[in-house]
């Protein structure tokens, strides 16, 4: 256990820095002269040059990109081109605004998913399972943008429940913060459950073929302890590599959803940070995604051996 | 019916039911199962014994359906319950021992919670109590250091203690009958010995039926009072086991015994039973065995045989052991005549 969490660990730092690199790379090839994009487009040659040397831009990238990761190891993701605010600082901002969202959503999609994932393996061939497949054949096919629009049409702009776009903090007003998350959380929670809910079909009826759900039977139990006590564990394993990729990819912002709802979050960060060419909030923002994603397959890879004591995290060639 | 049948099983039918046809696979069967006695069915792969066993236990496959018959527990019949009325009697009255020792324990549930599960569905034990029970169950079924096994996961058993754990389960409830299909097969030798010893022991001990499923002679003659000879989802042959190895009747169960391999003999080549079991829809119209039958006449292929009766309750179905056999051998056909003579004819020498 403890040496497969040091083996994850360091695999995490190899990744991280292979991803550092690349970030870092990548925004520099980006056209467009941050020096030039600060001054604005009058400044003279000159004055634009005087300020490249000034934010080392004249430096070989090597230099450059020593000099951003020795600072990142020691916490510090430098400041914004813009306005010169620690980057730090402006993550302290937007992550809390993504991880709300992230977290509603998935909730969202739990809640849709399991039920009926549930009802139309167990139903197989019915109304129901007719149903859950068109929602979830629906779900994935719907774009983001669409789907946004048409539900503050419905429940905004129609029937008055929720504000249209918006954020509050949570601490600030918890009712008011919650009832601006709920339209963004169900566009983005609608299409995972729609997943979800295919994965945990297709899963339960692989399971519930086993011979240990006839040994289930045998002992008397009915169908729903069959479900729920035998079924339903075996097959939230597939579910769970599904859902860990996709709120990795949540906290890497919502980016379409963010923008219709006018919610502050990490994807709107990037976009914004990338037209004004303000790389160290790029390098900042991304370097964070990319934590966040080998966190949650750390946490993923955990959960497996919980669900499934076959599974053993040890040291050994998996 | 006898008052003692602790099961008793009549015409019984099962068949599949896809969007078009029903195909019967298993077609009018009867026996029966004393109380305290061990019924063995033997017959090749594919001629429903399992589906006879799931049958009992009403839990053919979604599909699958008895479409006549009666099944008869304790001289209530089974078919007629439904799914709450079943699960009462499932694990409870009836238990089951299924083929594959490896898959038949759920992976992700430790063996204590999974042999107290069944005892506190049926007894209303609590949950300590039930563990209690449950590692005296392990230990009846001859598992070492059962309150230590409790905490393991089916992984970290090996398949024979797996069938114990298995067999441990299925008797936890003391049911009055055990169906056990195949329970051995997984297994090698030594370990299927030791589960054969102990399930003659925990019938002695626990006073309950058995029906044990096999196409192993071998385990027939160890632990059957009563065999029941079934091919192509028909019987053809039903008889204690001791008149059954002395005096096989049907050119089937003759076949059967023949290519049992023995010791102390010279042989070149075990006699086998040639050629294979015809599918549900090539079925003969006459004896399904026809096909394969050295002795068989065009009788045999047109006509269904008629049940002959013989001592001590030996049943055969074959023209064979009728009174106009030699006719029907001589002129292959048979009269309205023949077929009463036939059906009133006496095994005789059984
Ligand atoms: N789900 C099903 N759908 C259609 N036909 C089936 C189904 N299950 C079994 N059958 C058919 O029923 C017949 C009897 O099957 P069964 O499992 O009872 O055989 P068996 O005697 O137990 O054989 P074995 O010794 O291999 O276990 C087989 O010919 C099989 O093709
Ligand atoms: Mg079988």
């Amino acid at each position: 256990m403890v040496s497969f969490i040091l083996r994850r660990l360091g695999l995490m730092v190899v990744i991280l820095f292979i991803v550092s690199v690349i970030i870092f790379s990548l925004v520099n090839v980006l056209p467009g002269d941050p020096a030039l994009l600060k001054l604005g487009q009058e400044a003279s040659p000159e004055a634009v040059e005087k300020l490249r040397i000034e934010m080392g831009l004249n430096d070989p990238l090597y230099v450059q990109y020593f000099n951003w990761i020795s600072n990142v190891i020691q916490g510090d993701l430098g400041r914004s081109y813009i306005d010169n605010t620690a980057v730090t600082e402006i993550l302290k901002q937007k992550i809390p605004v993504t991880l709300q969202l992230t977290v509603i959503s998935f909730f969202v999609a739990i809640l849709i998913a399991l039920p009926a994932g549930i009802i139309s393996a167990s139903r197989k061939g019915t109304l129901w399972d007719y149903s859950s497949t068109l929602f979830a054949l629906s779900g994935v096919s719907i774009p983001p943008f669409f789907l946004g629009i048409l539900l503050i049409f419905i429940f905004s702009i129609g029937l008055g429940w929720f504000p249209p776009s918006g954020y509050t903090p949570f601490w600030q007003d918890p009712m008011r913060s919650l009832m601006l998350m709920i339209l963004p959380a169900i566009t983005v929670g609608i299409r995972l459950s729609a997943e979800l809910t295919r994965m945990l079909r297709s899963s339960l009826l692989e399971v519930l073929q086993s011979e240990y759900i006839r040994t289930g039977y045998a002992k008397g139990l009915r169908e729903k302890g069959v479900i729920f006590k035998h079924a339903l564990r075996n097959a939230m394993i597939p579910v769970i590599t599904v859902s860990g990729l996709q709120v990795g990819s949540f906290l890497g912002g919502a980016v379409i959803t963010e923008t219709i709802f006018a919610v502050p979050g990490l994807g709107q960060l990037v976009v914004n940070s990338i037209l004004t060419r303000d790389f160290p909030v790029v390098q900042g923002a991304v370097m964070f995604m990319a934590f966040a994603v080998v966190f949650i397959n750390f946490t993923v890879d955990m959960l497996y051996s919980v669900l499934d004591p076959r599974i053993k995290l040890s040291g050994g060639a998996k | 019916m006898s008052s003692k049948d602790q099961l008793a099983v009549k015409n019984l039918h099962v068949g599949f039911q896809n969007k078009k046809s029903f195909t019967k696979i298993i077609d009018g069967i009867n026996f029966s199962v004393k109380k305290g006695e061990t019924l063995c069915i033997v017959g090749e792969s594919g001629c429903g014994k399992s589906l006879t066993s799931l049958s009992i236990m009403g839990l053919l496959p979604k599909t699958g359906k008895v479409s006549e018959g009666e099944i008869l527990f304790d001289g209530q019949d089974l078919t007629g319950l439904n799914e709450k009325q079943m699960s009462k009697i499932r694990g409870n009255e009836i238990s089951m021992i299924f083929q594959e020792p490896m898959t038949s324990l759920n992976p992700v549930h430790k063996i204590g919670w999974q042999i107290s599960e069944s005892i506190v569905l049926h007894q209303k034990l609590s949950k300590k109590q039930a563990e209690e029970k449950a590692i005296d169950m392990l230990k009846l079924v001859g598992i070492p250091s059962p309150d230590k096994r409790i905490h393991q996961y089916p992984h970290e058993l090996s398949g024979g203690m797996r069938q114990r754990v298995m067999i441990a389960m299925a008797l936890s409830c003391n049911p009055k009958l055990l169906i056990a299909d195949e329970p051995t097969t997984a297994l090698d030798v030594t370990i299927q010995a030791q589960i054969l010893e102990l399930m003659n022991k925990l019938k002695t001990e626990l006073h309950m039926s058995i029906i044990m499923i096999t196409h192993d002679l071998g385990v027939v003659s160890e632990i059957a009072d009563k065999v029941l000879v079934m091919y192509a989802g028909k019987v053809v042959e039903y008889s204690d086991v001791k008149t059954l190895f002395a005096n096989p009747q049907h050119p089937y169960t003759q076949g059967l015994i023949e290519s049992i391999p023995k010791l102390n003999e010279e042989q070149d080549e075990l006699p086998i039973i040639k050629g294979s079991v015809p599918s549900p829809d090539e079925m003969p119209k006459g004896c399904r065995f026809s096909t394969r039958c050295p002795y068989a006449t065009n009788a045999c292929f047109n006509e269904v045989p008629p049940m002959i009766s013989g001592e001590a309750g030996h049943q055969v179905h074959c023209w064979k052991y009728t009174e106009c056999w030699e006719i029907v051998e001589k002129e292959g056909l048979i009269d309205a005549g023949m077929r009463e003579t036939a059906a009133a004819s006496q095994l005789i020498g059984s």
